[in-house]
């Protein structure tokens, strides 16, 4: 799979990518993932980051450059992206545990407490997540952000949730 | 005979910023659209745009519309609803029909600003109720909130496919597979990611081959591709749906520069034939502009700008507007339209645009 | 079906519901909606059968481009059903080939 053939990033290319944060940085606290592999003329990340975490320049089409210092892990980029490519990860939750935050513009929008399903990049359920938080203020304009407790080991694989009926 | 110094015909997104930036500088604008609600297709994308600040990126596209009407409000344009341009003569003189009538306008620029029509594809069943345009799922999913179907197939995997197919399953659809005759995916991979995620297929090398049912779409039969185009026997795959969604890119809607006699050249990159012209989105054809999607198919966000630009270089041309100023403001729209001709998409856009620029000043 | 709850659009705005005729049968419709999405929110994709083989048409493109969507208004034949606003009472008939003037009005 990679993402021109089926619409997913591999793992080879996401290593690739500038707005991936490193090993270390992972397990100093929550990060940025930074899931943006083409060169499209699109850089609202940059400007939403308080802390100059995110790096486009010029020409507009570069790929988002991560400077994992600084970022705090806020969360604050993810419902500016327009290519929902952002996502905040915690692998310092809890000893089993790590946190995802995704941007997920469907209805209905799970609860605080609620089981669901966790997808990876392809739409496979792989773990139980379980919601801890779901933001959706009026400056996100309607890309309501999730944060997921899920097992530590699919941290970097789970993208989506799916709610049980 | 009616007049006004610039008519504009199409209120889509190239319209509307013509229309705003020409009014504001004093120009006398006429906007002619055929529907009953100006915003062309505008209102149909209620996704967030990408570019930059100053491409509105990251805002709806239907918000992006609230604000141009708001903004066309505001400066005095005259807007002109339910109004088709039949037809176009050489002293920049309109027909169009209005309120069942027919009435000319005569104008001192006119600006076609058209748009496109979807491209179809003829297979065995296409013409079976449940086959259906890209724009009209879109149109009645987003505009009038009709769900055509339960499970849909998508045919093409441009943006506007992999657009579509997200917003089908924000309105609670199911897209069994979206289809690609190509070996790779054709919009954005950031598009695609966002319906991979929810599980939906992306099948490339992959075309449809027949719709079948009984007074409407019941099955649809898929077949691979190979290197050649050519069907790979066996590689049969059917999937009971009750739509098939056609996004196979999109046509310029030249007419009325070809009724004015614009010069074409012919760029498969831009859609298809495409009427000539300048850095001023001028014709061949003194006083006819052409922006948006009829000058080649891009975005939506390249053709506001594009509007813009017209609108600036008619507002200089009437003397509304000293060539400083005019450089000026030209200079900035410019700079951004080069910014969202730029990378791997816009690159080959940027390159055809250029050539067709040079045919326009050789001449 | 209708999207009554949508993630970005909302909820429907209290819609002004009315009733029309579809071939004999009353069916409710939204007014000022396009007949076709009336239809097609009612469940009918079978809008008008062609001249010369008799094949089914619908819906296609949606913006009165196509003339796919084309029946018979209050009397009036070939009318684009996608970009023609519901009123209340309008009676619409499938059309069979190019139509026929004079059918039922409201
Ligand atoms: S998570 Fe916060 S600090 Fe980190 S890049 Fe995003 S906005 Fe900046
Ligand atoms: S906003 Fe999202 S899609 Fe745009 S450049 Fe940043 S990460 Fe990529
Ligand atoms: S569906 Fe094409 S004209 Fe109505």
């Amino acid at each position: 799979m990679t993402l021109a053939k089926n619409g997913a990033l591999s793992l080879e290319e996401l290593a690739a990518l500038p707005g991936m944060p490193s090993k270390e940085r992972l397990a100093q606290g929550p990060v940025v993932v930074i899931e943006c592999a083409q060169e499209i003329p699109c850089n609202p990340c940059e400007a939403a980051c308080p802390n100059g975490a995110i790096k486009v320049g010029e020409p507009i089409t570069n790929l988002p450059v991560l400077a994992e210092e600084k970022c705090t892990g806020c969360g604050v980029c993810i419902a500016a992206c327009p290519g929902q490519a952002i996502f905040v990860i915690d692998m310092t939750y809890s000893e089993e545990e790590a946190t995802v935050q995704l941007p997920y513009e469907f209805l209905p929008l799970p609860a605080k407490g609620d089981l669901v399903d966790g997808l990876d990049r392809e739409g496979q359920k792989i773990c139980t997540a379980r919601v801890l938080r779901v933001l959706n203020p009026k400056k996100f304009d309607r890309t309501p952000v999730i944060t997921i407790a899920v097992p530590k080991e699919c941290a970097m694989a789970v993208r989506n949730i799916a709610i049980r009926r | 005979m009616r007049e006004t110094e610039f008519a504009i015909v199409g209120a889509g997104p190239a319209g509307l910023s013509a229309a705003i930036e020409a009014a504001r500088a004093g120009v006398q604008v006429t906007l002619i659209d055929e529907n009953d609600k100006p915003g062309g297709q505008l209102f149909k994308q209620i996704h967030k745009f990408f570019g930059s600040k100053e491409h509105y990126a990251g805002v709806r596209g239907i918000d992006i519309g609230v604000q141009l009407l708001h903004e066309v409000e505001t400066c005095g344009v005259e807007v002109m609803l339910n109004a088709v341009v039949w037809g176009i003569f050489a002293d920049h003189t309109l027909g169009i029909i209005h309120d069942h009538k027919n009435l000319h306008l005569k104008a001192k620029k006119i600006l076609l600003a058209t748009g496109a029509s979807e491209n179809a594809l003829a297979f065995p069943g296409w013409t079976l109720p449940g086959v259906m345009g890209a724009g009209a799922i879109q149109t009645l999913v987003n505009i009038h909130r009709v769900l055509p179907g339960r499970r849909v197939l998508m045919v093409g995997s441009g943006n506007v496919g992999l657009i579509v197919s997200y917003q089908l399953l924000q309105a609670g659809a199911e897209v069994v597979a979206v289809l690609e005759a190509m070996p790779k995916i054709g919009g954005y991979g950031v598009h695609a990611s966002k319906l991979r995620r929810h599980g939906v297929p992306i099948l490339t090398s992959t075309t449809i081959k027949e719709a079948r049912g009984k007074g409407k779409v019941e099955e649809a039969i898929t077949i691979g591709l190979d290197e050649h185009w050519r069907e790979i026997p066996g590689t049969e795959k059917a999937y009971q749906v009750d739509v098939i969604c056609l996004a196979l890119g999109l046509t310029p809607l030249s007419e009325l520069a070809w009724m004015a006699g614009c010069q074409f050249d012919y760029i498969p990159q831009l859609g298809g034939h495409i009427p000539v012209h300048d850095a001023n989105m001028e014709t061949t054809v003194n006083g006819i502009y052409v922006a948006g999607d009829v000058s080649g198919i891009e975005e939506a966000s390249t053709a506001m700008e594009e509007g813009k630009l017209a609108g600036i270089a008619v507002a200089e041309a009437l003397g509304y507007l000293s060539a400083a100023e005019a450089a000026c403001k030209k200079e900035v729209v410019l700079r951004r339209l080069d910014e969202l001709r730029s990378g791997p998409f816009g690159g080959v856009r940027k390159q055809a645009k250029e050539q067709l620029h040079q045919q326009r000043c050789s001449q | 079906m209708r999207v009554e709850e949508h993630p970005i659009l909302g909820e429907m705005k209290k819609p002004n519901v009315v009733e029309i005729e579809v071939d004999g049968e009353i069916i409710p419709a939204i007014e000022g909606e396009p007949i076709a999405a009336a239809l097609l929110a009612a469940g009918k994709s079978i809008f008008r059968y062609t001249r010369k083989r008799n094949e089914p048409r619908g819906v296609f493109c949606a913006i009165g481009r196509c003339t796919d969507c084309m029946m018979v208004v209050d009397g009036i034949p070939n009318v684009r059903t996608c970009v023609t606003p519901v009123r209340a009472g309008m009676k619409i008939q499938t059309q069979h080939g190019l139509g026929e003037f004079g059918g039922p009005l409201s």
